[in-house]
């Protein structure tokens, strides 16, 4: 992915920032060991996901277009055993994470993912 | 990058400079750079009722019928629909549709194609680049995306007329569905099935459904517009006066912005009936009254608090509930099989304060009720107490407007309470 990036060392991960050239900004959580373990993006865009979500990419795809009860638009929240992906906004506006809640590193929440 | 267990590959060097900060607070910092006016409304008086706030106007040729129903899919929870007239443009070959999604989350009319299901059979005229290629568009929404020509229709509303707009025709025989499209993650909603709905009115708070960025080239274009050649589509600028519009603002009159106005609900109904008022302070209909109002920012956000926390907030008559934080935060289980809504034990009764930069402060209470229990009643398409999560953000959608006449003024367009975008309730 194509951005400026910022790099904040953490003690229990490290987290990159990238600026994209759309405005839309992307975090990246990576644990020590060096595995991205959680993505966040907020922006006027919607980012790719592909390139994001990586071989996760096809789990999400299907759970998202997994038909509801009812029809009506509503932000995303798909949570399943190993991945949770939320995406919240509305036209020229959005923002959205994704993590695998296996690979969270000890003391890491869902909330300081965002 | 990509989230997977590997070790990430290096970033090349050369995109490594001019870091641009992003706090973790960036949407609620974006707010103090608000524009700041006055707030509390107490010109030109409201009509006299026992809730001034939300009377419901019937008769005025600014005003259009809408209705909370299944919508024309007979599955729809918390739609509100109405009925438009698109024609070619200058001429008197025409055609009314219903059962047309409200929409004060998105900007631009766009339709279903009879191809896809949808009601849309008039032939409008496609639009096309210098190079006379067509013009198509991937319309982002937080749950889908829309895929298919841009075309040019004259526009009838109620009394209200706007001629030449760009307008979307949802069309899944059209072009393929390009790759960057198809990356954005979310599903192409093509079909009456998935879409529900035989079009969507996006009549929020700005012109068009892209700005500036789309107009220009390269990487910072974010890939809406299409050139399409035979089926194969790429990325192209469109210039702002071609991207589908917003049609309020291309109105010939009360072009300022829109009122949504729905009666209060306390149970869940089969259907509800209300106006969509076209105009802020441009008739006698459509006064500001007493409402307290809220600028918004370039995000179309201001701030709601809860539970002494502040976040970011918006509003939406395209969201079908009121969607907002998480479990950790507001005790409310998700529901075991659609994740989406909340499952409380329970009727719980909660309150959030929304504000804006220098502006009012209201706080509103609402109600969280059980989603599988609201979706046993199989008769039931309105539900005031739909809710369900959406980490550090509210979004006020539907039932919001259950019982509260709700103001969206344009971008950059005047009205008696002051230049939008803002909201007023």
């Amino acid at each position: 992915m194509r951005g400026s990036l910022k790099i904040t060392p953490n003690a229990a991960y490290a987290l990159h920032e990238i600026q994209t050239p759309t405005g839309t900004a992307v975090r990246e959580y990576l644990s020590r060991s060096g595995k991205v373990f959680a993505v966040a993006w907020q922006g006027p865009w919607l980012p790719d996901l592909k390139q994001l979500l990586g071989p996760y990419f096809a789990q999400y795809r299907q759970a998202v277009q997994t038909p509801k009860a009812h029809t009506g638009h509503s932000p995303i929240s798909i949570r399943q055993s190993n991945l949770v992906v939320q995406q919240t906004g509305h036209m020229r506006a959005f923002a959205g994470r994704a993590y695998l809640t296996d690979q969270l590193p000890s003391g890491v929440t869902a909330e300081s993912i965002r | 990058m990509i989230l997977n267990s590997m070790t990430r590959n290096p970033i090349p060097s050369a995109a490594m400079c001019h870091h641009a900060e992003f706090p973790a607070s960036s949407r609620l910092v974006a707010l103090a750079a608000l524009a700041a006016t006055a707030f509390l409304l107490t010109s030109c008086g409201g009509s006299s009722s026992s809730s001034p706030k939300n009377t419901i106007v019937t008769s005025g040729s600014n005003v259009q019928s809408i209705a909370v129903n299944a919508g024309p899919g007979g599955n729809y929870a918390n739609g509100v629909f109405t009925t438009v007239t698109v024609c070619l443009p200058s001429s008197s070959t025409c055609q009314t549709i219903d059962g047309i999604l409200v929409d004060t989350g998105s900007y631009g009319l766009r339709l279903l194609s009879s191809s896809g299901g949808g009601a849309l059979t008039l032939s409008l005229p496609q639009q096309s680049n210098a190079s006379g290629n067509p013009i198509g568009e991937c319309a982002p929404f937080v749950d889908s995306v829309t895929w298919g020509p841009v075309v040019t229709a004259d526009i009838q509303i109620s009394g209200e007329q706007a001629s030449s707009v760009p307008t979307q025709v949802i069309d899944p025989t059209f072009a393929a569905l390009p790759a960057d499209c198809q990356n954005f993650g979310v599903p192409e909603q093509d079909t009456l099935q998935t879409l529900g709905a035989n079009g969507i009115l996006g009549i929020g708070p700005f012109l068009q459904d892209c700005g500036g960025a789309c107009a220009g080239t390269g990487p910072n274009n974010p890939g809406l517009y299409y050139s399409c050649v035979t089926t194969t589509c790429q990325i192209t600028p469109e210039a702002i006066a071609q991207q589908v519009a917003n049609p309020v603002g291309s109105f010939t009159t009360d072009n300022n912005g829109v009122i949504v106005e729905l009666p209060a609900v306390t149970a869940p109904q089969v259907s509800i009936a209300g106006s969509l008022v076209f105009g802020i302070g441009t008739q006698s209909n459509n006064t500001v009254g007493s409402v307290s109002m809220f600028p918004i920012n370039a995000n179309a956000e201001f701030t709601t608090t809860y539970g002494g926390q502040a976040y970011a907030g918006f509003i939406d008559s395209g969201s079908n509930g009121l969607f907002f934080l998480d479990s950790a935060t507001t005790s409310l289980p998700v529901c075991g099989d659609e994740t989406d809504f909340y499952c409380p034990a329970s009727t719980t009764n909660l309150s959030a304060t929304d504000s804006s930069s220098g502006g009012a402060s209201e706080t509103v209470n609402f109600t969280v009720d059980n989603a599988d229990a609201l979706f046993s009643d199989q008769a039931a398409f309105v539900f005031p107490s739909l809710a369900g999560p959406n980490p550090g953000t509210f979004d006020w959608g539907l039932p919001f407007f259950f019982g509260r006449n709700v103001f969206t003024a344009i971008n950059g367009r005047s009205t008696p309470a002051g230049a939008g975008p803002y909201w007023a309730f």
